[in-house]
């Protein structure tokens, strides 16, 4: 079952309440995602420690029912 | 993990100055973000060895574990985990990964 973009948007804003999230539907088929996070929470920290955090909302979805996320962290201007 | 997959996986990635573990090979990359990263590699003109974790499902899960990510490519450089495919990009665009390879004395074309 893939994932929709709503309930991947939802995960990732239950465990990082301030992130700004940007999702892009890649292929159009609900199973290739980019997505774009940004938030104050990942200041200093490493890209690892970032996209660790964010897989880490998705709880396990992450290489499981999501494959394909292209992922990019940041932090605000 | 198995004993036997962590055992293998240390001496992979401690025996080698850049590790890729991937799905396929660099010749036959199975999936499109192991083929970016091999891309990357090539490009950077580094010598790295590669593992093929479609071959090996001991390693394929363990590797999740060893590092907590939870997807595959992986790249470790003299036995540190850097990242995925996205990180790989986002480095080589900056010029952080061929600074990171050049400071850690890692030879490459470029």
């Amino acid at each position: 079952m893939p994932m929709a973009a709503q309930e991947i948007e939802t995960m990732i804003k239950a465990a990082i309440p301030d992130a700004e999230i940007e999702i892009t539907d890649l292929a159009g088929d609900g199973d290739h995602y980019a997505a774009r996070v940004v938030s104050e929470s990942f200041r200093g920290l490493p890209r690892v420690r970032q996209h660790q955090r964010v897989y880490a909302a998705l709880d396990g979805r992450m290489g499981g029912v999501l494959h394909a996320l292209q992922l990019t962290t940041a932090i605000p201007q | 993990m198995t004993d036997d997959a962590r055992s293998r996986i240390e001496s992979t990635v401690k025996g080698n100055d850049v590790v890729l573990f991937m799905k396929g090979t660099p010749l036959f990359p199975q999936c499109g973000f192991s083929s970016r990263a091999v891309a990357i590699l090539e490009h950077l003109g580094v010598e790295y060895a590669s593992v093929d974790v479609l071959q090996d499902q001991g390693i394929r899960q363990g590797i999740k574990e060893y590092s907590d990510w939870p997807t595959i490519p992986q790249l470790y450089v003299k036995g540190e985990f850097i990242g995925g495919s996205d990180i790989m990009m986002e480095m080589y665009e900056s010029g952080e990964l061929s600074q990171l390879l050049q400071d850690q004395g890692v030879a490459t074309a470029h």
